[in-house]
């Protein structure tokens, strides 16, 4: 007879409060620029202001006679200093231009390093920057995607070209659905068809914590601190690019104060800063300013998505293609092209279409370079194809949910592969969105909006949906060999078992703010039955977790959780023979549960607790035995995870200025199972938010030279909690099959699904004017705009920034005398 | 965000401290509550030589009733406008606009009269000062002036303020029993406002006795709407006709990310009816 093990849950889906709050939200903890160490020297940043230049000459002596100052470094100065390095070429013919952290002849987008000044202070660092005379040629600058096409202007003379990359899915070809251009051809002679250009904004991702990096070349080995969410990957680069042996290398990710995929990167400034520390032979530390973040921080998103979806009249889609033309700013970011082509297998969303076609170009600019941002590659998607379908149910005259119903995949389909070859394992789009609507009070709201469209009232009401999948759990390592890059997507974990009964728990996804600590804790303290408190996580540092592939794409839990849950269960292998020793029973007569074995029929038992500390004492095993229960695990997924959920907005517009107003925002996502409810709705309310805001308040631009014009949160209007409404936030449940907890991810659930949600409910109050679209973001004056010209004029605002602070000017000037302040 | 190297001062009293402008000279910058100052110098918009420190002379704080007027402290904060009952009782507009001034952190913190010194256009506090016809007193090496709100705002970041000079209070006649309004219009709360209308009404048996309407960021110093307030004068307060059209006339307002002046113009109107229906209490 052989005993069954059973795993009770008493700590998953219980909603902890997060262990390493505490700590966090109060500061007193590790974050990089909290780290000083003896003889520590400060750097400063020399960064070029044009958008495209030849450097000349950068002249250096009297900055490096100012007081305090070690050396100022030029890129010629600094042989070895690495390279910035692309790990997703898309094709062999990529074009990808040499990324140097600190330029030696040619800066390619503003804010790059020309040259870095080490001083005794930062504040001596920051005024010797100031001193360093850099003679730039300034050359034309290319800022537009469309324009870049041209190659009028070129970004990288040297590549001949800005055209870096050509990637295509083609149903037909692949065998996974039929021929695009035949869907069309029909539809354009008896069907609907729905053409569209979306624009994508470019967004900043602004992360609360500035990136800050602390290099010690003091010892046998090269230690940084960093704010980053990929030690482990930054460690193989500094090691593959600089030539310095990766076991010299440790890399330590602190405490990170957010990254939202803005540190999932390797920068200039981390390579600049381990150049001047192994130059100098001292630690140096580098923090940046907010304006220093805001251009020189990857940027997202940057899309112009052309989009054709064929339908038959009454409404079936019958096939869609996609042109995608990717910004990809000055250089070929870590993922670069590969985030636009995430989104290949998200066009076609939760729907059965029976053709399609994705087709990306990523070009090359002179602007900051673009990457990873939140959901990467995916909400672009969803945007896309979210509001084609409202476009096409307004096209047939019938309600968005209904366009939906009629074409999305139902749960008795799973699973499902879908047109673009991928098979989702679970889902239920239905029972996602009966709650949602019942939550939201749909069939009130739609009455509501009636009344205010007869009566003609100032302020309209919209309803939006969005009910979208996404692909999480990045990524299975064949795959991702499938697509070129140059990684594996596995997790590691690591459980030892302290002889006083605590137990280590060492993670390889480092996390950034996402409650790692706890969710690990319950998933452990449930898989062994030991107390939560007794646990502790140990991750963010390569020497103490040698391996790991870090946390971006929704795939700690789904990927690092499921690591943790096989390296516990050889923990419990191990334990288990250990105890049939120590209880003179057989192993196969041993039933574990809740932390105890015990022999099937008797009331013989051992905690596991008792057991390790048996181990670790090592006074009495069976022969042969060793004396240790910890164990390693790493798991590599077969196929993603596909979260999916409906999202209602409601939106009401005040067509006289063109201000919207949320109404009511109701999210029902289906992650599968629930580990801890709070940090779940705290991911859905943040992501909500930040998908509201590429909806309404957040562009990155760019003058005409090149210039970030929305440098600081004076003109970047990031929105805060006085912004928004409570958002009503549920959940339904269909676990995952590809993993044994059943999770699926939520880390950028809600960010992918609300900016369609809300755009769709701001167009849906104003369709009744003639408008099917307005940019993004939907600032009121583009709005009104649109009202004012019956959709016909998108509005788009100056690119220049109101001043709010004199420059260089004294403001009591007695000179200009005093003239009547008034109006009239 | 360092600032450049200066020497710094804190006197303790006005005398001290317009010593210490005189002996600076031009390259003297005056720090008031610092949510103007500090990020020029933060981002190196600018370096002076010195910075004179006002915060710890006391005579400039604080809130006070002098016949009929309301005298406020120049380095009086946002926060103990708001709070301030006499406030709320006399001016009430005042505290209604510095209410909606950024966000608490920066109310805690900013100036009365650091915000009317900077003279940004799109500041919340000139349209109200403007409409409450305050009188803003300067003293400088000469001895001490007083300067109407409609002389002291000269142009973009400048004032009547001159070099060596601090404006040290706001003297506000009492406006007991008017109706006011402030309407801001931003895209998220923290901003600077885009456009907003300061509307202050003297109602007397139905009819609008006196009207002050100021208006924020509808050029390079805020601004009277005296057309408006002409239009609305005599007319009884349940119907003020098409008076609020008129907000926009003579105005130069700036184009610029959040909006081109036609969108202003078109704003000023629609907010300054809103204001003025707010105000009545409609």
């Amino acid at each position: 007879m052989t005993a069954v093990d059973d795993h009770p849950a008493l700590e998953i889906g219980k909603a902890r409060r997060r262990k390493e709050d505490q700590r966090l939200l109060t500061g007193r903890t590790r974050w990089t620029d909290n780290i000083q160490l003896p003889g520590m020297l400060h750097l400063a940043m020399v960064r070029s202001p044009f958008a495209h230049a030849r450097i000349t000459s950068v002249d250096t002596s009297v900055a490096t006679q100012a007081p305090g100052v070690i050396g100022v470094f030029t890129g010629s100065d600094l042989d070895g200093q690495g390279l910035i390095a692309n790990a997703w070429p898309l094709n062999e013919e990529q074009k990808t231009p040499d990324h140097l952290p600190v330029a030696v002849d040619h800066v390619a987008c503003a804010g790059e390093i020309v040259a870095v000044v080490a001083a005794r202070s930062a504040a001596a660092a920051r005024d010797a920057a100031e001193l360093v005379d850099v003679d730039y040629e300034e050359l034309p600058a290319v800022l537009d995607a469309r324009e870049a096409l041209t190659d009028a202007v070129l970004v990288h003379p040297e590549l001949g070209t800005n055209r870096s990359a050509f990637w295509q899915l083609d149903s037909a070809e692949a065998g996974t659905g039929g021929d695009v251009e035949a869907a069309i051809t029909t539809a354009r002679a008896e069907g609907i068809l729905i053409e569209r250009e979306y624009r994508q904004q470019r967004l900043v991702p602004a992360f609360m914590e500035p990136r800050s990096t602390v290099v010690d070349p003091t010892g046998e080995q090269i230690v940084m601190w960093t704010a980053t969410q990929i030690p482990h990957i930054l460690r193989f680069l500094i090691a593959a690019t600089t030539g310095i042996s990766e076991a010299k290398v440790r890399v330590i990710a602190p405490d990170v104060g957010g990254g939202f995929g803005g540190k999932l990167q390797t920068t200039p400034e981390e390579f600049a800063t381990l150049a001047v520390a192994r130059r100098t032979g001292r630690p140096c530390k580098y923090t940046e300013t907010r304006s220093e973040t805001m251009v020189s921080c990857h940027h997202g998103r940057d899309q112009w998505q052309t989009l054709t979806l064929a339908a038959t009249k009454d409404g079936t889609v019958t096939g869609l293609k996609v042109d995608l033309l990717a910004d990809l700013g000055a250089y070929v970011a870590i993922l670069g092209g590969g985030v636009p082509v995430l989104g290949a297998w998200m066009f076609n969303a939760i729907y059965k279409f029976p053709a399609y076609q994705f087709n990306c170009q990523t070009v090359l600019t002179n602007k900051t370079w673009v990457d990873a941002y939140r959901g990467a590659g995916r909400p672009e998607a969803t945007y896309a194809i979210e509001r084609l379908m409202d476009e096409l149910a307004a096209e047939v005259g019938v309600d968005p949910l209904v366009i939906r119903e009629k074409n999305w995949i139902t749960h008795e389909e799973f699973p499902f592969t879908s047109v673009a070859g991928m098979t989702y394992d679970s889902g239920n789009y239905e029972a996602a969105t009966a709650r949602a609507r019942e939550l939201f009070g749909y069939d009130e709201l739609r009455a509501e909006q009636r009344r205010r469209r007869e009566g003609g009232d100032t302020v309209q009401l919209g309803i939006g949906v969005s009910t979208f999948t996404e692909m999480c759990g990045l990524a299975p390592s064949r795959i991702l060999g499938a697509l070129n890059y140059g990684a594996g997507g596995w997790e590691h974990a690591s459980i030892r078992m302290l002889a006083t009964g605590k137990v280590e728990v060492l993670s390889g996804a480092t996390p950034h703010g996402q409650g790692h600590e706890t969710a690990w804790s319950q998933i452990v303290a449930d898989r062994l039955g030991v107390a939560f408190e007794d646990i502790e996580v140990l991750q963010g540092d390569t020497q103490i977790v040698s391996r790991g592939l870090d946390t971006y794409g929704s795939r700690s839990l789904v990927i690092g959780g499921e690591a943790l849950v096989k390296a516990a269960d050889r923990v419990i292998e191990k334990a288990r023979h250990v105890a049939a020793h120590l209880l003179e029973a057989s192993a196969d007569d041993l039933r574990f549960s809740a932390g105890q074995f015990t022999v099937a029929g008797t009331d013989k038992g051992i905690s596991i607790g008792d057991v390790a500390n048996a181990a670790w004492r090592g006074h009495n095993l069976f022969d042969g035995a060793e004396p240790s229960l910890d164990s390693d695990a790493t798991f590599d997924a077969d196929t993603f995870s596909f979260p999916h959920g409906t999202h209602l907005c409601a939106m009401e517009v005040d067509t006289e200025t063109g201000a919207t107003r949320m109404r009511k925002y109701v999210a029902v996502d289906d992650i599968g199972t629930i580990i801890n409810p709070l940090i779940v709705e705290g991911q859905e309310h943040g992501g909500i938010l930040q998908g509201v805001a590429q909806a309404l308040w957040e562009e990155a631009e760019f003058d005409d030279s090149g210039t970030l014009v929305t440098g600081s949160f004076v003109d970047y209007t990031l929105p805060t909690a006085a912004d928004t409404i409570n958002f009503v936030t549920d959940n339904t449940v269909t676990p995952a099959t590809t993993n044994t907890l059943g999770t699926k991810g939520v880390g950028e659930a809600g960010c992918i699904a609300s900016t369609p949600a809300v755009v769709n409910a701001v167009v849906d109050a104003l369709r009744h004017l003639g408008i099917n679209d307005i940019q993004m973001p939907l600032t009121p004056q583009r709005v009104w705009k649109a009202v004012q010209s019956a959709g016909t004029d998108p509005g788009g605002p100056s690119q220049e920034a109101q001043p709010h602070f004199a420059e260089g000017a004294l403001n009591q000037d007695p000179s200009a005398g005093a003239t009547d302040g008034a109006a009239q | 965000m360092i600032p450049a190297a200066f020497d710094y001062l804190a006197p303790t009293s006005v005398e001290e401290a317009l010593a210490a402008l005189a002996e600076g000279g031009e390259d003297t910058k005056v720090l008031g509550g610092g949510q103007s100052l500090l990020p020029i110098l933060r981002m190196r918009l600018n370096a002076p030589e010195r910075v004179v420190d006002l915060r710890r002379i006391d005579e400039l704080r604080g809130i006070r009733e002098e016949g009929d007027h309301l005298v406020i402290g120049a380095m009086t904060r946002y926060s103990d406008i708001v709070t301030s009952p006499v406030v709320r009782l006399h001016a009430a507009l005042l505290a209604q606009a510095v209410e909606e001034v950024a966000d608490p952190q920066i109310r805690h913190r900013g100036t009365i009269g650091g915000a009317l010194v900077h003279a940004d256009p799109a500041g919340d506090v000139g349209a109200p000062v403007l409409a409450l016809e305050a009188d803003l007193v300067i003293r400088g090496p000469g001895g001490e002036h007083t300067v109407p709100s409609n002389e002291f705002f000269v142009d973009l970041f400048e004032t009547a303020v001159g070099e060596g000079e601090l404006l040290t209070a706001v003297r506000i006649p009492k406006h007991t029993g008017w109706v006011s309004h402030y309407e801001k219009f931003v895209r998220v709360k923290h901003q600077w406002s885009i456009v907003a209308v300061a509307v202050a009404l003297q109602v007397e048996a139905g009819t609008i006795a006196a009207a002050r309407v100021g208006l924020t960021n509808m050029g390079s110093t805020p601004l009277r709407a005296r057309a408006v307030e002409t239009a609305l004068q005599g007319r009884p307060a349940s119907d003020v006709g098409d008076a609020c059209e008129r907000a926009a006339e003579g105005t130069n307002p700036p184009s610029d990310l959040n909006g081109d002046a036609d969108y202003r113009r078109h704003l000023a109107r629609v907010l300054t009816r809103r204001a003025v229906t707010t105000a009545l209490g409609d």
